[in-house]
């Protein structure tokens, strides 16, 4: 518990929610990079529609991403037998788990735009450059393209970490609201409005509406002083 | 050595090279239009495009055999692009140790001292967005000598430089083409590059290889595509002087000496000049007081009518290089030039090339 204008306030949902969101960046960082790369360079038919899965959780309504995910993760589906077949044995939904994997999805398309924005305006000759210098591939992505992209990496972990500290209806459906296990910030907060604990729900907004802010600000105002795009 | 047959599709165009075989010693050009296919082919034997197909092979090395392909990184190959292509990211420094670190046995000194040559010593600490067009590729020729190269590649590298960069670098090339020994695979399509470069030329068109030719083959026929824009051109080598007492610069070869006027401030050593066809004309005697500074008495070799009834005549100087020399079909007839006759050549305008 916290003091904050003298109300207390449960620390427990803000840590969970900063350690869901660190551990989707993370995620989205490593699986998005190489989808990105792919967007980026492909010349396949496949590129709209994968793209357009991508996009996705933008136009979706959270609820139903949620409701999806509820039924594939749950613990008689699929998802969550194939993984006992490897010794799993704990279960997705209503746990940190499932959390990270909603999130994910739900995130993705934060990460893998700006991602996909910075490998395209990467001209194609400074990596053949490269090769004929004797860099071999992977050296050439981290001695050429990660400078060179760096920018767009900065913005897919900002707006990552973002997304995924403000969402709310993919986490109700997947996570439930069990206080110390599920239950992130932005439940907490509709929480305490149900039960019309409004003082709460003030302090906690007004803490989310800051972060927020911040998150933007220094996004756009690194956009706009390197004129990097982002999705 | 470089032998193969490559064949690589991008677009609608077609590069189908056909079977070559290219002594790479020296400087090679690769000549042809725009649209002739030679970026394609040179990339394709960088190893840079992966849908090339075919087979290459340098010297007994395999670079390319069906769909396989030696990765770029391991062919020991340089490369100087038409835009330079340096790390935006790097300064000048910064992109020479790129290349040196991925190096075999390349040191610091050694990163020194080519920068030393090629130029750039005092701009090491720049930024590479602040250079001129030359400067630039300055820096990405520097950055693939300090690579170590066994072949390097340039690809029309002085297309997007202003005449004065372009003059200096290509003293700058014909001198590290001479002082380094890597040997050169060089596009343009300039005659004038050809000829003040090429040991041999890859004539290229509609994405094949048409002929490979020795500077001298490529010069000596009448048709050759170098005389497409100016005419006809014999190109002498020999040895400049250094000024004489009445201010011209000699120019010896061994079995002639002309005079230059000008030659801006140009060391001696070895040269090559360039001579205009229709800059040359014949007299049967020896002429007398004229204005004309060089003339040099050669053997006719032969008579081919050329186009709008004129004809080139191809002297043999007494060294046995070839000057081509462009007189009208009638001062031909009237003089009666026929193969064998002695015979003076008046050159109204010689270029040092440079």
């Amino acid at each position: 518990m916290m003091e904050v204008f003298g109300t207390s306030i449960s620390l427990e949902p803000i840590w969970l929610t900063l350690q869901v969101a660190a551990v989707t960046t993370v995620i989205l960082l490593l699986l998005g990079t190489p989808l990105a790369w792919w967007l980026a360079r492909t010349r396949t038919r496949w590129r709209m529609v994968i793209e357009a899965i991508v996009a996705l959780p933008l136009v979706l309504p959270p609820t139903v991403l949620g409701f999806y995910l509820l039924i594939a993760l749950n613990p008689n589906g699929v998802v969550t037998q194939f993984l006992r077949g490897f010794g799993f044995e704990g279960q997705l939904t209503f746990s940190f788990t499932g959390l990270v994997i909603g999130s994910v999805l739900y995130s993705m398309p934060f990460a893998v735009q700006p991602l996909m924005h910075a490998f395209e305006s990467l001209s194609e000759r400074l990596l053949d450059a490269a090769a004929t210098l004797r860099a071999g591939t992977l050296d050439r992505f981290f001695s050429v393209v990660v400078p060179l992209s760096r920018r767009g990496f900065l913005t897919a972990a900002t707006l990552s970490f973002a997304h995924t500290v403000g969402e709310f209806g993919v986490v109700l459906m997947v996570g439930g609201n069990i206080p110390g296990r599920t239950r992130m910030v932005s439940i907490d907060i509709f929480d305490h409005v149900e039960s019309l604990a409004y003082t709460e729900a003030h302090v906690l907004s007004a803490m989310m509406l800051t972060f927020s802010l911040v998150v933007l600000t220094l996004v756009y105002g690194l956009n706009r002083r390197f004129g990097v795009k982002v999705g | 050595m470089l032998r193969g047959k490559l064949s690589l599709r991008a677009g609608n165009f077609l590069l189908d090279s056909g079977p070559f075989e290219i002594d790479t010693a020296g400087v090679t050009v690769l000549f042809g239009r725009s649209g002739s296919g030679k970026s394609l082919l040179l990339r394709a034997m960088a190893g840079l495009d992966p849908h090339t197909r075919g087979h290459l092979h340098f010297d007994a090395e395999c670079w390319q055999e069906g769909r396989w392909r030696l990765p770029t990184s391991r062919r020991d190959i340089g490369f100087v692009f038409q835009d330079a292509a340096l790390f935006p990211h790097l300064d000048v420094r910064g992109n020479l140790d790129y290349a040196r670190r991925r190096a075999p046995d390349a040191t610091a000194a050694s990163v020194g001292a080519i920068a030393e040559e090629v130029g750039i010593a005092h701009k090491l600490d720049q930024d590479v967005g602040s250079l001129s067009g030359g400067e630039r590729q300055r820096v990405a020729i520097a950055r693939a000598l300090v690579s170590r190269p066994r072949l390097l590649f340039m690809d029309e590298p002085l297309s997007a430089l202003d005449w004065r960069a372009k003059g200096e670098l290509l003293g700058l090339i014909e001198t590290l083409a001479a002082t380094t020994g890597v040997p050169i695979l060089y596009i343009t399509h300039a005659p004038i590059e050809v000829e003040r470069l090429a040991d041999r030329v890859v004539f290229m068109a509609d994405g094949r290889i048409e002929r490979v030719e020795t500077l001298r083959e490529a010069l000596a026929r009448p048709d050759s595509p170098l005389f497409d824009e100016e005419g006809p051109v014999s190109v002498l080598e020999g040895e400049l002087g250094a000024p004489a007492d009445n201010g011209l610069l000699p120019f010896v070869t061994p079995g002639a000496r002309l005079w230059l006027v000008g030659g801006g401030g140009r060391r001696p050593g070895a040269a090559r000049l360039r001579i205009l066809a229709r800059d040359v004309a014949l007299a049967l005697d020896a002429p007398g007081r004229v204005s004309i500074l060089n003339q040099l008495a050669v053997t006719v070799e032969r008579v081919e009518p050329a186009s709008g009834g004129r004809v080139t005549v191809a002297c043999r100087l007494g060294d046995g290089q070839v000057l081509l020399a462009q007189v009208t079909g009638w001062s031909a007839r009237t003089l009666a030039l026929a193969p064998g006759m002695a015979a003076f050549a008046l050159i109204k305008s010689v270029a040092l090339m440079e």
